[in-house]
C-alpha cells in the first residue's frame, strides 16, 4: 500500500505566537518551528500500515524553505520520501489554494491512502482533508481514532463529541486521525542518521502546472484583514482562607457553574 | 535554561533535540517518583536504549552510534539534567561495552558488540571488591583456567546493575599478586554460580540499586577473554579514564538542574518585599554557581575534544571529574541553601540533587584517586 502522509511546519503551539503586521500571515521568523503534532500521529500510522502491508510511505509538504526542517523530522521516523512543493508565489495562500496545490502533488504520487493530521495547531480549520478529497474526487475519513484496511476497504472509528461513528471507505481515500489513534514513536539516532540520505523532490508550481495568479494572495478566497492581539491573561482569583476557604471555593466553583 | 551548545554536525544537533524531547517527556515527570519508590526503570532505559543511546561513542561497524565523546558527553549531561540515575546507567552501561569495543579480538567485536550496543542489553562492570575499592590492583576474587574455560570465585561489591545487567565484565585474578595478575572476563548474566546479592540501601540513586555480587565457581568461556591473560587491569584503568569523562557530565548536567531551580526559586520567592535573587546575597551565590558550571562543562568538553582528537587524555579526564563532581557537590548544596526551608524538604528537587552529588564524588575513582593520578602525572613531568 503506497501511504502519502500530509505534514506541516507550525509555530510551537507551546510559545508565544504571532501574525506579521505586514501581510497578516504566521511570523515563522522569530517562531520555534516544529512539525504539526497531529501530523506525528499520521506519520506514526502509516509506518504501522506500511510495517503491515509493505509499500512505501511519502511526506508530502507545501511550504517556505525552512519547512524542510519539518519534512528531516517526519523523516527521521521513518518514512522513506518526500516531497517538498516549494514555490516564492505560495505564500498568503488561504486554504482552498493550498488544497489545489496539495491535489495536484498527490495527482503525481497516486497513493492509495493519504493521511493527514485532524488539525493544524496553527490555523486550525480542519478542513484540508476535505477539500483535498473533492478535488481529487475520492473519500475523506475524517477525525480518526482507529483506523484499519482489509484489502481495498478502509474502516475508520471517526471520533465526535458524542462517541465514535464506524466509516468505510474504498481506497484510494483521505484519513484524517486524532491524537488518540496511536502513540507516535520517538525517532532514534539510525534515523536521524537515515533521513539524511532520504530523496526529497522539490516541486514548483510550473512542474505541477498552476499558475501563480491561482494561489498566494491573489488566488486565495479569503484574506485576514485585521487581528487583534489576545488580551492578558487575568490574574486569578486568590481565597484567604480565614475559617471559610471552603465556603469561598465552593461559591467560587458555583458562579463559574463548575458545579 | 536552554544550554548553548556548539555541536559538531546538523546530526549531533538533531540527535540533542530528540534526547532533550524525550527526557523531557518521558523522565524528568518520572525522576522523583521512581526515586521514592525505588524502583528500577527498566522499560524507560529500554527506550533510550531504542533511540541509540546505548552505544553513542562506538563504531557504527559494530552498532555503535559512531559519535564522538563531545557529543555523547552532551548527551548525558542532558539526561542528568532530567534524572541522573537514567545518565547513570546509561555511562555504566557505556563503560561496560568497553573492554570488548578496545580491546576484543575482531571475533569478538563482530560477535558481541552489536548486541551490547543495540539498545536492549544492559551491562554491568565489576571491579570493585569489599576488600578492594581504590586499589583494585588488590583485588582477590579469582579465575582459574579448567579447560576451554575459566571458572570464577570471589565477591565483588557496589556492582551498579548488579540485578538487572544482562552481561558483567569481571575483572579477577589469574595470575600472580598485583596488577599484572588481573584479567578481564566478560560473563552472560544467566551464568549458574553468578548470584546478585541483596541491594544496599543507599543514600540517593535508589530507583538505580547496587549490590555485591558472588561469583560461586561461575564458569565463564574462555573465548570471553578480552584483551591478553593479565592486561585486565590496564584495560580497566582505560575505561576509567573514559568513563570519568561520564561521570563529569553527569555532574555538570545535575548542577544545571539544581542551579535552573534555584534561580527559578530566587525569582519568584519574595521576602522583605522584593524576590530574593536581588538580594546580593543570594544573587552573588547564584552567580557564583552559574559560573562553577560554566568552567565545569567546559573542562569536561575540552577533556572529550583531546580524546576524539586521540590525544592523552587522562590527565585532563581526572582534572574534569575531580572538579566538575566537586562543583556539582557545592552547587547542589547552594541550590538547598537558596531554597532555604523548602530546599530541604522532597516537595522540591534540590535536597535529592544534594543527595545524588555524593555518589559522583565517589564513583570511578574517589577524588583523592583523582588527585593521585594528577598528581602523578605532574611528577612525572
Ligand atoms: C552508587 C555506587 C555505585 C558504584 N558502582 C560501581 C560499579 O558499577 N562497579 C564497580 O566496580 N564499583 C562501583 N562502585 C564502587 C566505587 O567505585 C568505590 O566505592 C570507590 O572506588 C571507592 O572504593 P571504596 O568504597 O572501597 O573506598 P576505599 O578505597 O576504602 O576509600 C575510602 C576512603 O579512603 C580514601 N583513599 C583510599 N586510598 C587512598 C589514597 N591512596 N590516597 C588518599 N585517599 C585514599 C578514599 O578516597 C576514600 O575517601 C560504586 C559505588 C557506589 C557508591
Amino acid at each position: 500500500m503506497n501511504i502519502v502522509v500530509l505534514v506541516k511546519q507550525v509555530p510551537d503551539s507551546g510559545a508565544e505566537r504571532e501574525l506579521r503586521s505586514d501581510d497578516q500571515t504566521i511570523d515563522r521568523s522569530s517562531a520555534n518551528n516544529v512539525l504539526n503534532e497531529m501530523d506525528e500521529y499520521a506519520v506514526e500510522e502509516a509506518l504501522k500500515l506500511q510495517e503491515a502491508l509493505g509499500g512505501e510511505v511519502t511526506v508530502l509538504t507545501m511550504g517556505p524553505e525552512q519547512a524542510g526542517e519539518a519534512i528531516r523530522k517526519a523523516l527521521q521516523m521513518g518514512p522513506d520520501k518526500a516531497v517538498h512543493v516549494l514555490d516564492g508565489a505560495l505564500h498568503g495562500s488561504c486554504a482552498v489554494a493550498t488544497s489545489k496545490v496539495l491535489a495536484a502533488a498527490l495527482r503525481t504520487l497516486n497513493p492509495d491512502l493519504v493521511l493527514a493530521g485532524a488539525e493544524s495547531t496553527d490555523g486550525r480549520v480542519q478542513v484540508m482533508p476535505h477539500m483535498i478529497a473533492e478535488r481529487l474526487g475520492i473519500a475523506a475519513l475524517t477525525g480518526a481514532r482507529k483506523l484499519t484496511v482489509d484489502g481495498g476497504t478502509l474502516t475508520v472509528e471517526r471520533q465526535t463529541e458524542e462517541g465514535y461513528e464506524v466509516v468505510t471507505a474504498a481506497t484510494p481515500a483521505i484519513v484524517s486521525v486524532w491524537d488518540t489513534i496511536n502513540e507516535p514513536r520517538y525517532p532514534s539516532l539510525k534515523g536521524i542518521m537515515a533521513a539524511k540520505k532520504k530523496p526529497v523532490q522539490t516541486l514548483s508550481l510550473a512542474d505541477l502546472g498552476i499558475s501563480p495568479d491561482e494561489v498566494g494572495f491573489a488566488g486565495s478566497t479569503s484574506t485576514v484583514v485585521e487581528s487583534t492581539k489576545r488580551p492578558p491573561r487575568q490574574a486569578g482569583t486568590k481565597v484567604t482562607d480565614s475559617g471559610d476557604g471552603g465556603v469561598q471555593l465552593v461559591e467560587f466553583l458555583a458562579t463559574e457553574r463548575f458545579v | 535554561m536552554t544550554v548553548e551548545r556548539i555541536l559538531p554536525t546538523p546530526e549531533a544537533s538533531d540527535l540533542l533535540a530528540l534526547v532533550c524531547d524525550i527526557a523531557d517527556r518521558e523522565l524528568a515527570p518520572r525522576a522523583a517518583d521512581f526515586e521514592a519508590r525505588g524502583e528500577f526503570p527498566r522499560e524507560l532505559l529500554r527506550l533510550l536504549g531504542r533511540a541509540g543511546l546505548f552505544g553513542l561513542p562506538y563504531d557504527e561497524e559494530y552498532g555503535g552510534g559512531g559519535q564522538p565523546y563531545e557529543v555523547y558527553l552532551q548527551v548525558l549531561e542532558e539526561i542528568a539534567a532530567r534524572w541522573l540515575a537514567a545518565a547513570e546507567a546509561i555511562s555504566v552501561h557505556t563503560l561496560s561495552c568497553y573492554p570488548v569495543a578496545a580491546h576484543g579480538t575482531d571475533a569478538q567485536r563482530k560477535r558481541l558488540l552489536p548486541d551490547m550496543l543495540g539498545g536492549e542489553l544492559l551491562g554491568a562492570y565489576c571491579l570493585s571488591e569489599p576488600a578492594g575499592g581504590s586499589d583494585a590492583g588488590a583485588m582477590t576474587t579469582r579465575a582459574q583456567r579448567d579447560g576451554d574455560g575459566y571458572v570464577v570465585t570471589g565477591t565483588k561489591a557496589w556492582i551498579t546493575h548488579a540485578h538487572h545487567a544482562d552481561f558483567f565484565n569481571v575483572f579477577c585474578r589469574t595470575g600472580g599478586p598485583g596488577p599484572r595478575g588481573i584479567s578481564c572476563l566478560l560473563a552472560d548474566a544467566g551464568t549458574p554460580g553468578i548470584v546478585p546479592q541483596a541491594a544496599e540501601r543507599t543514600m540517593a540513586l535508589r530507583a538505580s540499586p547496587i549490590a555485591q555480587v558472588a561469583f560461586d565457581g561461575a564458569r565463564i568461556p574462555a573465548d570471553r577473554l578480552i584483551g591478553e591473560e593479565g592486561a585486565g587491569f590496564r584495560i580497566a584503568m582505560q575505561a576509567l579514564d573514559a568513563g570519568r569523562l561520564g561521570i563529569a557530565a553527569c555532574a555538570v548536567g545535575l548542577a544545571q538542574a539544581a542551579l535552573d531551580y534555584a534561580v527559578g526559586y530566587a525569582r519568584g520567592r519574595e521576602q522583605f518585599g522584593q524576590p530574593i535573587i536581588d538580594f546580593q546575597g543570594v544573587g552573588f551565590l547564584l552567580a557564583d554557581m552559574a559560573t562553577a558550571v560554566s568552567a565545569a562543562r567546559a573542562q569536561t568538553l575540552w577533556a572529550a575534544r583531546l580524546k576524539d582528537a586521540g590525544r592523552p587524555y587522562s590527565q585532563e579526564a581526572a582534572k574534569a571529574k575531580l572538579f566538575a563532581t566537586d562543583m556539582a557537590m557545592r552547587v547542589t548544596t547552594d541550590a538547598v541553601q537558596v531554597l532555604g526551608g523548602a530546599g530541604y524538604v522532597a516537595d522540591h528537587p534540590v535536597e535529592r540533587y544534594m543527595r545524588e552529588a555524593k555518589v559522583l564524588q565517589i564513583v570511578e575513582g574517589t577524588n583523592q584517586i583523582q588527585r593521585m593520578v594528577i598528581a602523578r602525572h605532574l611528577a612525572k613531568g
